[in-house]
């Protein structure tokens, strides 16, 4: 039976989400971690809000960013092992957009939990009420972004001996324009002012990751699975 | 059209004899242009009114920053010609130019730090510039360290390519998110076609320094990519007969 791409897609993301939330602790660890790392900055600097406040985008961004690195080294790890990744590959569907269901099943995964919970972070250090919706729209689109370059970085990395370093060493300097926007998005609307720009410059960079990034993770998953 | 002269040159033989015949014709002249350069900057170029004899490190800044991103430029083009035509050599072209651009990164941030120092007040400032700067070292630093962590070389050499050619994607997204960011340091002092904001004493040498740190690179790429080709080859047959084994 011969699907067209887009229902291979469906299935592929339906079939990442399930088996996600069938080992739902990978979905609750880089949570658990995004929380804590952002509690290591009050101990850290000062309990004082005022202060927190000042430093709070870039420390949610930080966090995000870190907690998010996380689950990426998962991501085709598995398929990679009992040899679902070949099958993808002979699938006869074009792999680049297998990679962007993939990905996409990675963020709901991994990077919709951490926007979820941002919102009681960002109250914990101090952001105000009318800030709180940038904290959420900045932390998706750059979610988003760090999933599919880091996908590029988990497929170049797949079965190598101390991958995960390696990884946050590749994809840590590729996401740094996503941080310093995100990082600006929500300072500014702490500050009260109107944060658009930097949020649809984020929107862009997330619209040409999507854009170029499968094309470079499928050409990686082909090298990588020789 | 034929293309056997292009199989001709990417055959490993004859790129390594190639490459030894030439490195002599850039080294030198790179050398040459080196001292020439040096000593029309340190000399012969007046004292700027403003950072009196201070300025003088820009004849080594200046062309290391910009051998560094040349460098990967370079390195990146090679990749890309590797992954789509599946040429050995344009991979160890590659891999040999990686380690020298990361040296002039480095070179870069490190004269740029010492000429901070008495200019600005600071060894280091989060400029957009520095900072981009620093980008590039920790890609040059990615490759290097993925190139080193892959043990099969055919891997290596395609995985590393596809990051190069993401990197390079990735650099203007940097440069200019970075230079959005913040930015303190002077603007560029050559690139304003027509009308460049330097006298022609202090110019002539500056432009020398360019040219010998492009050839520089180009020497040292040639040896590095024989001591590449000697690793890589290291079974054959031809490589017995050349060095008379």
């Amino acid at each position: 039976m011969t699907r067209t791409p887009a229902s291979a897609m469906l299935l592929m993301y339906r079939r990442d989400l399930v088996l996600a939330f069938r080992h739902w602790d990978q979905i609750a660890q880089p949570v658990v971690f995004f929380a804590m790392v952002t509690t290591l900055f009050p101990l850290a600097i000062s309990p004082e809000l005022g202060q927190l406040r000042e430093l709070a985008g870039g420390i949610l961004w930080v966090a995000a960013l870190l907690a998010a690195l996380l689950g990426l080294e998962f991501l085709f790890r598995a398929d990679h092992a009992d040899g679902t990744l070949e099958q993808m590959m002979i699938s006869g569907q074009p792999l680049a957009l297998l990679a962007i269901a993939k990905g996409a099943a990675h963020w709901t995964a991994c990077g919709l939990p951490l926007v979820l919970v941002s919102p009681l972070l960002a109250v914990s250090l101090g952001v105000p009420g009318a800030a709180l919706c940038t904290v959420v729209v900045s932390l998706a689109l750059g979610t988003g972004i760090l999933s599919a370059l880091g996908a590029i970085g988990a497929a170049l990395t797949l079965g190598l001996r101390r991958g995960s370093v390696l990884l946050s060493l590749l994809v840590l300097p590729l996401a740094m324009p996503a941080l310093i926007f995100g990082a600006r998005a929500i300072d500014m609307a702490i500050r009260g002012e109107e944060a658009g720009g930097p949020l649809l410059l984020l929107a862009a960079m997330l619209v040409l990751a999507m854009t170029l990034a499968p094309l470079a993770i499928a050409a990686a998953l082909r090298i990588s699975a020789e | 059209m034929n293309w056997t002269w292009l199989h001709k040159f990417a055959s490993p033989p004859h790129a390594y004899r190639l490459a030894g015949r030439l490195a002599p014709w850039v080294g030198w002249p790179a050398f040459a242009l080196i001292v020439v350069g040096l000593y029309g900057g340190f000399v012969l170029a007046p004292p700027d009114y403003q950072q009196g004899e201070g300025f003088r490190i820009l004849y080594v800044h200046a062309p290391s920053a910009w051998m560094s991103m040349f460098v990967y430029a370079t390195m990146a083009v090679a990749a890309a010609i590797g992954l789509v035509w599946r040429i050995k050599l344009a991979h160890a072209v590659a891999a040999a130019s990686a380690p020298i651009g990361a040296w002039f990164t480095f070179a870069a941030l490190a004269t740029g730090s010492l000429w901070g120092k008495p200019m600005w007040g600071t060894w280091w400032v989060w400029d957009a510039r520095l900072t981009s700067e620093l980008i590039l070292l920790f890609l040059y630093l990615g490759y290097m360290a993925l190139r080193a962590s892959i043990d099969d070389r055919d891997r290596a050499d395609r995985a590393s390519a596809v990051l190069a050619v993401v990197g390079v994607v990735n650099l203007p997204v940097i440069h200019y998110s970075v230079f959005w960011w913040n930015t303190l340091h002077q603007g560029a002092t050559i690139s304003k076609i027509g009308k460049p904001s330097i006298t022609g004493d202090m110019l002539w040498p500056l432009l020398t320094m360019f040219l010998a740190f492009t050839l520089y690179y180009g020497a040292v790429m040639l040896v590095r990519l024989r001591a590449e080709i000697l690793r890589r080859e290291r079974d054959a047959t031809w490589l017995r007969e050349e060095l008379r084994l």
